[in-house]
């Protein structure tokens, strides 16, 4: 048996699988073996070998007999707001301890339609609440970067095992979702691709909710060719989600051209913030030069209302927090807690909910409760609905003059150490999707991608928006930059 | 705006979220800083603005009005912390 297997990119299993170089059981059963190992991580926080192994199995028969789809034997970590079948599906929340759902996710389903293998559910902020997953029931993600001698970091949040994991090699590529910059930061954090597909490309149906209007489930990959080959198996229409959208899915892998010659990629001025570290300035820099190079033409553009978006953002996610989490009452499903004797059904709720519930989610819910209240409904949702227009508005008006894609940073840092945000105000924490957060409110397509290390030698990330159902040529542009970068940097085993 | 403790008491009761009364003027002040940010949106103009309904303008599909699913009881039932007979189970709503 081949060593390392657990190392392979998605594209490089599927085609040592075909050539039968080795089985989707081996495959499987190193990458359990390196899960094995890395409990220091905390990345993988419900494991499921049972099916991880029969699902190879099956794969394997699928392969032999030819005509299997490109993931069938891929083995994969699922985050935890995914719904699976039968397996704890938690969005690390204490609020669904030992719920198991009677049901599979559409996005799930879709994988392991093609015959992809569940390793595991992975560690997350709970209820995707949080930029650092350091807000789980299942304790803080550890990233597998470390600076020399340096205190442990943070992979990014929320989709913060799903980077982690991806990283270290746990699994060859896992599901993340991205409702502010949830699958984007992290992979940044962690350097590694992560794509936030256009708002409807994948189906939401079975992924706990957060924020409706924003959630939008998509791979998180050790690169940009297996990003376009797990999009294509995870998305398409979806009856059962009524904003999935019915539109033929390209073939994503085919548009890796790496051609961007006569593509214009602009350039949004606000995103120059103040304090932003030299590095990243630099990389940003550096990068629209490789595009440059490549043969695409650079613009400056315009994004008049970015300022505005995290603030439109903390109205709108929580609003909608608050009436998605209205069904954790400790009635149907999940933790109820234990009452006192003359405890009525308000107790019942109240008690439920202030011990299910983390600090973060419940200051959330509070806000969004506020916000949405009678007297303040104006005032902040629907002046909030009205400036997201406007960002909506302002990215229509640059692609509609010509630009094909929006190259920004990622991030406005690397990885932080965690517990480094502990003493802040939520509102710094709420910093760290400044570049990620004014994508979801517009829908669009957006995709981190590794493209240097800063001085301590940690990932930093550059970050391409595409405009709605672009992601083929969004993906492509990601390519050419990928292959610009050239970022070949592994974490140093330390787990 | 300013949110006390008397607000934050009324937000936590609306939430249904039980807050010990200890912990009202910490998470009162956590709101203000909240929406000390947010304030910055009333810096926009809005004027003849409509609040977005839709971040991708397409019409929500229909289907035949028929019954496509049910008879899943036990589905249902089996994440209940207290199901009973076949219902879920709750302390006493009505006198």
């Amino acid at each position: 048996m081949m060593a390392d297997l657990n190392k392979l990119t998605v594209a490089a299993a599927r085609d040592g699988l075909r050539r039968g170089e080795f089985t989707a059981v081996e495959l499987t059963e190193s990458c359990l073996a390196a899960i094995a190992g890395a409990g220091a991580l905390n990345a993988f926080v419900h494991h499921t070998p049972d099916i991880a192994r029969a699902q190879a199995a099956a794969a394997d028969v699928r392969i032999a007999a030819g005509e299997a789809p490109d993931m069938c034997g891929i083995p994969l970590g699922i985050k935890d707001l995914f719904c699976t079948k039968g397996v704890p599906s938690q969005a690390a929340s204490a609020i669904l301890q030992g719920f198991r759902p009677e049901y599979e996710s559409t996005v799930t389903q879709n994988l392991f339609d093609a015959g992809a293998v569940m390793l595991g559910k992975l560690n997350m902020d709970e209820f995707a609440m949080g930029s650092s997953n350091e807000t789980s029931t299942y304790g803080n993600v550890i990233n597998p970067w470390k600076t020399a001698g340096g205190a442990d970091l943070t992979p990014g949040g929320s989709s913060g095992g799903s980077a982690a994991a991806v990283a270290a090699d746990l699994c060859l590529a896992a599901t993340g979702t991205d409702t502010g910059g949830s699958i984007r930061q992290p992979a940044a954090f962690v350097g590694i691709t992560g794509l936030k597909p256009t708002y409807g490309r994948c189906s939401r149906w079975g992924i706990v909710a957060f924020a409706s209007s924003l959630d939008q489930a998509g791979p998180m990959t050790r690169d940009v060719r297996d990003c376009a080959i797990m999009l294509g198996a995870m998305c398409g229409h979806d009856p059962k989600d009524s904003t999935s959208a019915d539109l033929p899915v390209p073939d994503f892998e085919a548009a890796l051209t790496g051609d961007i010659r006569g593509k214009t990629i602009g350039i949004p001025k606000e995103y120059r913030m103040d304090g932003m570290p030299d590095a990243i300035e630099k990389l940003w820099a550096d990068g629209a030069a490789m595009l440059r190079d490549a043969g695409a033409k650079i613009v400056d553009i315009s994004l008049h209302h970015t300022k505005y978006a995290l603030p439109a953002y903390y109205v709108i996610a929580p609003a909608e927090a608050s009436s998605n989490l209205a069904r954790y009452d400790g009635v149907r499903f999940g933790h109820r807690a234990k009452l006192a004797q003359g405890d009525g059904i308000t107790e019942m709720y109240e008690k439920t909910r202030a011990e299910g519930f983390g600090k973060e989610v419940q200051r959330r819910v509070m806000v969004g409760t506020y916000v949405l209240s009678a007297g303040f409904y104006d005032a902040y949702y629907n002046r909030a609905r009205k400036v997201r227009a406007l960002i909506k508005r302002d990215f229509d008006e640059v692609f509609a003059a010509g630009v094909d894609a929006i190259l920004t940073p990622a991030t406005p840092s690397p990885a932080f150490a965690l517990g480094s945000m502990a003493d802040a105000d939520p509102v710094q924490m709420y910093l760290n999707d400044v570049f990620t957060v004014t994508v979801n409110l517009a829908g669009l397509p957006g995709i981190a991608v590794p493209a240097g290390l800063d001085h301590s030698g940690l990932p930093l990330g550059l970050q391409l928006i595409g405009q709605p159902w672009g992601e083929a040529d969004l993906l492509n542009t990601a390519y050419s930059l990928e292959r610009a970068a050239g970022f070949v940097a592994k974490p140093v085993k330390w787990w | 705006m300013s949110i006390d403790t008397q607000t934050a008491a009324k937000v936590a009761k609306l939430a249904r979220i039980k807050v010990d009364p200890a912990d009202l003027p910490a998470l009162a002040q956590e709101f203000n800083t909240i929406l000390g940010f947010i304030e910055q949106l009333n810096e926009v103009d809005v004027t003849g603005i409509d609040p977005m309904t839709s971040v991708t303008p397409q019409r929500l599909k229909r289907r035949a009005d028929v019954v496509t699913d049910g008879n899943q009881q036990k589905a249902i039932l089996a994440n209940a912390p207290d199901a009973r007979e076949g219902f879920f189970a709750v302390p006493k709503v009505v006198e």
